[in-house]
């Protein structure tokens, strides 16, 4: 893991467009860090385990900003390659997203038998069909999943529990809003695009191979 | 800035006790304590309002003694929908609830904007309107950004006493998350278990 990550305090343009800026904060900041440590035996994983950069997102399936942020992630996975890890957690705002824990059921229930990836892909890249279950069962049956124990596992709400620590995991990391990345194990307050990602999962870089020479 | 005036307002709602003495805790560094200025730090007698909750009811924070308070000072309703500190907060509030924690926030759009943004974003909590005489409560706290007359992103957790136990200014742009809510409340709730026993 990479040490502290101070970074001089700068807007994230994509987070807070429409905010007003004073003048009054200035100085330095310190990003929250992901208290919860990436596991490889519980958290999704796409990339080599031992991978030195790592990519931790809380997201949530019916978020547009997710949506848009999805492509960027995929971007930045291509760009680096085995160098990455990325980490999907669950950080599902259920008050304004009527669909979201039923989408992130979904993804846990297929990824019980194996399939994460493809589901959380597909779940992303049809956003707009959240709300019809018929499509996500279709394209279960499509992956050769049990969807008999697919659908049971959905409507009992098997994997809420783990949806919820996820949740709770990401408040005390500091998770603001979704997206959230944390770059080797600190917030990303910059945005939540391909370049902004990849400069920052660079610099974590450079500061793990100081940290090697010592 | 806190204006002098208004100042002795503060000074007399806490029995008249010098600025100084008032902080138990002197702040982590005198550069920041001066630069932010502004909020009131930790051991202050959390300054008494009476705001608007929706047209005819007002909310007092007395009555809220004998429980923690938390006040989320926000610039402005309507800010774009995923990353939205209240909602985040709307959903997190069950575990405030876990510390018997009441959530107050506090902004300077009228009342009728809260009422809008309070049912599109489904918050479960009094949003309050320090609209007129515009930000004086905000100001009360030092949570007042004077140039551009909004709110400034500060959070505050009051004790049942009326004491704050934690207060956090936020830099620009950059939304505090709930983390640090919850550690003061936690942190509120060793220091009372330490006193009892």
């Amino acid at each position: 893991m990479s040490g502290t990550t101070t970074v001089t305090r700068k807007r994230a343009p994509g987070k807070t467009l429409l905010e007003p800026t004073g003048k009054e904060a200035t100085g330095r900041y310190q990003a929250p860090k992901l208290e919860i440590p990436v596991t490889p035996e519980r958290d999704h994983i796409e990339g080599p385990v031992k991978a030195a950069l790592t990519l931790v997102e809380y997201g949530d399936y019916q978020c547009p900003y997710c949506g848009a942020a999805y492509p960027e992630v995929k971007k930045v996975q291509k760009e680096l390659g085995s160098e990455l890890r990325f980490v999907f957690r669950n950080f599902p705002l259920t008050n304004i997203h009527e669909h979201a824990m039923n989408a992130a059921e979904t993804a846990e229930a297929a990824s019980a038998q194996g399939k994460f990836w493809p589901m959380h892909d597909f779940l992303y890249e049809h956003q707009a069909t959240l709300g019809d279950s018929n499509v996500a069962l279709a394209y279960a049956r499509k992956l050769s999943l049990d969807t008999q124990k697919f659908e049971r596992e959905i409507t009992q709400h098997v994997y809420q529990k783990r949806i919820k620590d996820d949740f709770m995991g990401g408040v005390r990391s500091g998770v603001n809003g979704t997206p959230t990345f944390y770059v080797n194990g600190v917030r990303h307050d910059g945005d939540a695009v391909a370049k902004a990602l990849v400069g920052a999962l660079n610099q974590a870089k450079k500061v793990n191979s100081l940290e090697n020479r010592e | 800035m806190v204006q002098a005036s208004k100042r002795g307002r503060i000074r007399k709602l806490e029995n008249k006790r010098p600025a100084r003495n008032r902080r138990q805790q002197p702040l982590k560094s005198k550069k920041i304590g001066k630069k932010v200025d502004s909020v009131l730090g930790p051991g202050n007698l959390a300054p008494n309002f009476s705001l608007n909750s929706t047209p005819d009811q007002k909310v007092s924070l007395n009555d809220f003694r004998g429980q923690p308070v938390i006040l989320a000072f926000y610039p402005a309703d309507w800010s774009p929908v995923c990353t939205d500190q209240l909602s985040l907060y709307a959903v997190v509030m069950p575990e405030f609830k876990k510390f018997n924690a009441e959530l107050l926030a506090i902004s300077v759009d009228n009342i009728w904007s809260h009422l809008a943004f309070a049912k599109d974003r489904k918050l479960n909590f009094p949003v309050l309107a320090d609209f007129e005489p515009k930000g004086v409560v905000s100001r009360k706290y030092g949570a007042f950004k004077e140039k551009i007359g909004e709110s400034a992103r500060a959070l505050f957790v009051i004790d049942d006493k009326g004491i704050i136990r934690w207060s956090h200014l936020s830099p620009d742009g950059i939304n505090p998350g709930a983390d640090g809510i919850l550690s003061a409340l936690e942190n509120l709730n060793k220091t009372q278990a330490t006193e009892k026993s």
